[in-house]
């Protein structure tokens, strides 16, 4: 509804604050008067006269008046009304657009897209509602002045335009596994929801099926996960607990974006997101696959250049039972900073009985540990080997 | 509503352009101008030319320059007419010294009318 009238007349505030109020006019009439039969469309309606309202009152915002291009004529009927459009595409991507700081897209996002209150937000990335209130201020502003596009994007620019989308989405989603506590859980689904509801809108985008599918099969672990405050690795989870339904529903998914003949062609085919789905839903499977997840791992690290998913690649390669070759590609990365390389190559290197160099590489990993865990974990490896 | 498309370019950058880069560089400054929605625009000589004016409790200063020791320097603008950011996007990223080591900077004019 907000997406609709923000389409109409091209102010955030504007539509907000209609919205509102066409709300609060309903929670007073349709107790007595009981509902229309066509609720969404008398809220629009009604949201729209307020805003015309408001406009022609206000002379500050008679600026705004050739915004109303087409005045309503058809609006006084609402029972026999068009169906409302669904806008809330082109309310994604103006949310999300580049020109918008990547805190503000967030923010913008969860406000207007997956309604959350402004507190909400602020509760959810620890900042004071005041700082939330501003930012989102600020980036309304910079929409209105700057003249950033209510609409989905031309052909040529979606692929790099949805990319910032589903980027946003997944920072939702994260932001749900760093942060702690309640708001955290409730920041991972409503990610989860905004990923339904682009599947929804762009069934024919593979990465925004592939987005969905890794949420998903994430989430499904996140209560075995934890063994009270500790930490529990993925070989180690207790499986019942895992949530089956929501996995099974990730695989479908992952299987019409990485099989469906019609999806296979786009720019966006087999991308990133995709390709990760299809590790953690190999991971979901006893026995694991790794000769498959190897072959993912490279692929992924094919299409986005990244050294930290080749070594991901070798650990595949490793427990495929080849750690002499998983060794080679490890010593070919430049990761000098990377507590993962260093602890990575000392297991390698372990496992094919160089005990010495294991043990300096355990070192090198434990001077970079933060977490006491990972140190106590390093620091036993070092006993022993 | 409108835009300015202010240019910044690397200082040196144009002059290690081949001569027919160049040439082809400034056709396409010429031809961005007649782009339709492109209203007006200018092109400034080096910032070796610039004179900096400051008013102090009613006294003018002139000084030379700046010279200070910028990355970018501004070297001239487009004025455009588009419907949105994005359209105004299409046509700075049309501008050879954003892709040679400068940038474009995109600001709405303020509507007086």
């Amino acid at each position: 509804m907000l997406a609709c009238l923000i389409g109409y007349f091209g102010d955030f505030d504007l539509a907000e604050e209609a919205t509102a109020e066409a709300f609060a006019l309903a929670a007073q009439r349709w107790p007595d008067a009981g509902m229309p039969d066509n609720p969404g469309a008398w809220l629009v309606t009604t949201a729209r006269h307020r805003a015309i309202d408001r406009l022609r009152r206000d002379r500050v915002l008679a600026a705004k008046l050739p915004l109303l291009a087409q005045p309503p004529e058809e609006a006084e009927d609402v029972m026999d009304g068009p169906p409302i459009p669904d806008e809330r595409l082109e309310l994604v991507f103006m949310c999300c657009h580049p020109a918008l700081a990547i805190d503000a897209q967030v923010a913008l996002t969860l406000r207007a897209v997956a309604g959350l209150t402004t507190e909400e937000i602020a509760r959810a990335f620890l900042v004071p509602a005041e700082t939330m209130k501003r930012r989102l201020t600020r980036a309304k502003s910079k929409i209105k002045v700057a003249g950033i596009p209510f609409g989905v994007p031309v052909a040529s620019q979606l692929p790099e335009r949805l990319a910032a989308v589903l980027a946003v989405v997944y920072l939702i989603f994260n932001e749900a596994y760093s942060g702690p506590g309640q708001p955290a859980e409730s920041l991972a689904s409503e990610a989860i929801r905004l990923g339904r509801v682009l599947a929804a809108l762009l069934p024919a985008e593979p990465e925004v099926l592939g987005l969905l599918a890794l949420m998903l099969l994430h989430d499904a672990r996140r209560e075995a996960r934890f063994d009270g405050q500790d930490l529990v690795l993925l070989p180690d989870q207790d499986q019942s607990r895992w949530d089956w339904r929501q996995i099974t529903e990730a695989r479908d998914l992952l299987d019409h974006a990485l099989l469906d003949p019609s999806l296979q062609h786009g720019p966006t085919a087999r991308g990133p997101y995709a390709l990760q789905a299809a590790v953690a839903s190999l991971q979901a499977e006893t026995p694991l696959d790794w000769p498959q997840v190897a072959a993912l791992y490279g692929e992924l690290a094919d299409r986005t250049g990244s050294d930290v998913v080749r070594l991901n690649r070798a650990v595949a390669i490793a427990e495929a039972g080849d750690p002499a070759a998983a060794l080679a590609i490890v010593d070919g990365l430049d990761l000098p900073g990377y507590q993962y390389w260093h602890s990575t190559r000392a297991e390698l290197l372990r496992r094919l009985g160089r005990a010495a160099e294991a043990r300096a590489a355990y070192r090198e990993a434990l001077a970079l540990a933060r977490t006491i865990p990972e140190r106590r974990f390093l620091e036993r490896r070092i006993a022993e080997t | 509503m409108q835009y300015a498309l202010l240019i910044y370019s690397k200082p040196g950058a144009a002059e290690a352009l081949s001569a027919a880069e160049r040439e082809a560089n400034h056709r396409e400054y010429l031809d961005i101008k007649k782009l339709p929605g492109v209203v007006g625009g200018a092109s400034l000589h080096p910032v070796e030319t610039a004179t900096t004016v400051r008013v102090q409790d009613g006294q003018t200063l002139v000084t030379d320059g700046p010279f200070a020791d910028t990355k970018e320097v501004f070297g001239g603008f487009y004025l455009i007419e588009a419907d949105d950011l994005d359209q105004a996007t299409e046509i700075a990223a049309r501008i050879p010294a954003a892709r040679i080591g400068g940038s474009v900077e995109i600001r709405p004019v303020i509507d007086n009318g």
